[in-house]
């Protein structure tokens, strides 16, 4: 047996990640394995709680995505006790569930992702990061700074808090929105709108084209791709059914509450974190990169693939191009990059449409909820896929039972395969260097883990 | 020179990284006076060499370390100690760091507990097992960092406030000792108290309490005199930051929950506000659960599990 190489942890990525490389005696990989060691187990400790109170307590499950969290487990929350949701709070969760993407695309794109492309892949660890961009270009890592600030105060401003929020509540949203806020709040989105086109547009020009070659093979797999579409099968965050797509591009719509027909987990020995995969293809689970079973991914590359139309001009015109270059369903990993950047700007543009309706400011945003028992499924789209809160509670509206399938883990199968394929193209007959390592691990980046 | 810096994150969920870069240009303009040598959510330093080669963890010396999180498996336990070995101030970053936070609320239950719930949801393969190879072995329980290594500055909040974390950062590069507050959250909280209310039981927070959303927070009554639990008294202040309207889920109109953390590092957030409901005439049995009044606080053996049971 040859040796043994442990990339740990996974950097620029926003959880908990090894990947330890096999090679056999010639230098090639026998096998590359992802380990995903976080397991904290909020199913269980939710278990007695009020559930009005989950909803503030599971967004401690991603700092980085808390407000779809908090959004995800309030909706069901509110299924849980049948409860009607005030017309003004259903706005302004919507519009706080736009926004968010916002801000977490600007973070990945450039805090994450960027150091590869703008400093490349074979840049001296010391300084491929965020803050060899700030030396690099500074005039840009100010800019960059200055609107990921923007939409990071536009909700807390507004909501309290921005990581870990609080102001969802069942039945609505904790307070309303006056018309002064909601003027403010729109001309802060239109200046995150010329950024994102900003970035769209520099990205289109100067950084995709120079990664074509990488773009096209770096962790490349052939899957299906989950997401939510609106009634006419427009892309959307918030609500709607879940697509659920086959690597030949034919799909299933489904409510939420029916999950449980449709995705299945699977539990390797490698992993605390759980493999969901496609359940009602009825093919079982397979990580083989020729002959993969059930394996599908999420985020927004799969939100891209399986939406007929973006109901947003700009991001539309972005799609049509888009699919005109890669075809639907793309398949290449590294374009995961490419459609964050059309969801940044569909995000502004959905913040601004909802933002120009004055309803959002309405006085009453929350009715009073009555605690019973039930059974509840909420589900929202995070930045990274379709993430589902499915509670049962008894007589007093505690929690009975939890479970949560959490937009990363849809990807945890696809990560581990994508890995593999960079491992095995790159390295070759025992050569193996720091850049070739860094790019196993766009692989992963791709994905945003 | 630049101050050498070092941050990890363990039992954690990344927004106390998050609440770092919102520090936004702050952050930026303190760059050039600070120098980081190992930051997995930035940069690409690794525990095992840049070749993965290595056997042992090694993270570079740094003046200052930055760890968030609690200790849950033996792999942060490693690291924790690496850490300490490395860093001649050691900053325990969040509540998770400080006092085990939301995770922490597992020390209700067992390891088995936790793996029987956890990988037998409905969702699940049938023929699930418990994952051991390669994956870091669980701790019997989480901890918080003061139970394993010594901490030097415990800078708590879920997550803390950017100004504070700007204090601390702007105190050390001055060479000084950062000064935080002091204080509970009610001591920062401007909503109207009109002293002992008439309320005898706790209403949990399914209404909506009186409030004019055109008028400032001071104009709206304290939410604990409305009768809803909120945890102001036995917290930490601090998340209002320099400069907020004040506690920043009271801006919300949504009571606290004691993010923060007890006042005094070793306090018990339960005992406290139980004291605090029973010497005010409150019926403490119409609390629905008192575990929450510790879900930040669990560690140091707050929440110990029932070995027999478990729901």
């Amino acid at each position: 047996m040859g040796k043994t190489i442990n990339i740990s942890p996974l950097s620029r990525i926003e959880g908990h990640a090894s990947i330890k490389i096999q090679l056999d005696d010639t230098g090639n990989v026998e096998k590359a394995v992802t380990h995903f060691n976080s397991i904290r187990g909020f199913e269980k400790y939710v278990q007695g709680k009020p559930a009005e109170e989950v909803t503030r307590i599971v967004t401690r499950i991603c700092g980085i995505c808390p407000w779809h969290h908090h959004l995800s487990s309030t909706k069901a929350v509110d299924a849980c006790f049948g409860a009607d949701v005030a017309p003004a709070g259903h706005m302004l969760r919507e519009c706080m569930q736009n926004m968010a993407h916002i801000n977490d695309k600007i973070l990945h794109f450039y805090f994450l992702a960027a150091p590869d492309f703008v400093l490349g892949p074979d840049a001296d660890y010391r300084v491929r990061n965020v803050i060899g961009i700030a030396k690099a270009a500074p005039e840009l890592a100010r800019q960059v700074i200055q609107m990921r600030q923007l939409g990071q105060m536009m909700m807390e401003k507004f909501a309290g808090k921005v990581i870990h929020p609080v102001a969802a509540v069942p039945g609505g949203f904790s307070k309303p929105m006056s018309d002064s806020q909601r003027i403010s709040l729109m001309d802060d989105t239109k200046t995150l709108l010329e950024f994102a086109k900003f970035t769209m547009a520099h990205a289109k020009q100067n950084i995709f084209p120079n990664y074509l070659e990488e773009v096209t093979t770096i962790g490349s797999i052939t899957t299906g791709f989950i997401g939510t579409v609106d009634n006419q099968g427009s892309l959307n965050f918030y609500d709607g059914q879940i697509r659920l797509m086959k690597p030949d591009g034919s799909f299933s719509d489904f409510h939420d509450a029916d999950y449980l027909n449709y995705i299945g987990e699977h539990v390797a020995d490698t992993s605390y974190g759980k493999f969901p995969y496609a359940k009602s293809w009825n093919e079982g689970f397979s990580m083989d990169l020729a002959h993969p079973k059930g394996i599908y991914r999420a985020n927004c590359l799969a939100r891209i693939n399986v939406c007929d139309q973006i109901s947003t001009p700009l991001a539309q015109a972005e799609l049509e191009e888009f699919r005109k270059s890669f075809g639907r369903p793309a398949q290449h990993t590294l374009l995961y990059h490419w459609a964050r950047l059309i969801e940044l700007v569909y995000a502004c543009e959905k913040t601004l449409e909802l933002l120009s309706d004055p309803a959002i400011c309405g006085r009453e945003t929350r009715f009073d909820v009555t605690p019973k028992a039930g059974r509840g499924v909420g589900h929202v789209e995070a930045p990274r896929g379709t993430l589902i809160h499915d509670y049962t509670t008894d007589d007093k509206g505690l929690i009975v039972s939890a479970n949560m399938i959490v937009g990363t883990t849809h990807n945890l199968a696809p990560i581990s395969m994508s890995v593999d394929q960079a491992a095995r193209m790159l390295i070759k007959d025992g050569k193996v260097d720091e850049t070739i390592l860094n790019k196993v691990e766009m692989a992963v980046r791709a994905y945003d883990p | 020179m630049p101050v050498k810096i070092a941050g990890e994150w363990l039992n954690s969920c990344s927004g106390c990284e998050i609440a770092i870069l919102n520090l936004g240009e702050t952050l930026l303009d303190l760059l050039p006076q600070l120098d980081f040598v190992h930051i997995p959510v930035l940069m690409d330093h690794k525990h095992y060499g840049q070749l993965g080669d290595k056997t042992q963890i090694d993270i570079p010396k740094a003046t200052v370390g930055l760890v968030s999180g609690g200790i849950r498996n033996e792999e942060h336990l490693e690291v924790a100690h690496e850490m300490r070995k490395k860093c001649d101030i050691l900053i325990a970053l969040g509540t998770c760091a400080t006092h085990g936070g939301i995770p922490a609320l597992i020390n209700s239950y067992t390891n088995d507990q936790l793996f029987a719930q956890y990988y037998h949801t409905e969702s699940t393969d049938l023929d699930a097992q418990v994952p051991t190879n390669g994956v870091s072995k669980l701790l019997d329980r989480c901890y918080a960092l003061d139970e394993q290594i010594k901490v030097d500055i415990y800078l708590p909040g879920c997550p803390p406030h950017p100004d504070q974390i700007a204090t601390v950062i702007l105190a050390l590069l001055a060479g000084e000792t950062p000064v935080l507050p002091f204080r509970s959250v009610c001591d920062t909280c401007p909503t109207k108290r009109n002293g002992k209310g008439k309320v005898k039981q706790i209403k949990r927070f399914i209404t909506t309490p009186a409030f004019d959303p055109d008028q400032p927070l001071d104009q709206m009554q304290c939410l604990l005199e409305q009768g809803y639990l909120c945890s102001g008294p036995v917290t930490k202040a601090g998340c209002a930051g320099n400069n907020g309207e004040g506690p920043r889920c009271i801006s919300a109109r949504v009571p606290c929950r004691g993010c923060y953390g007890p006042v005094k590092q070793d306090g018990n957030q339960l005992l406290d506000m139980l004291n605090a409901l029973v010497s005010n005439g409150i019926d403490i049995k119409s609390l629905p659960d008192r575990d929450s009044l510790l879900r930040f606080s669990g560690a140091h053996n707050r929440l110990v599990a029932n070995k027999k049971g478990g729901m």
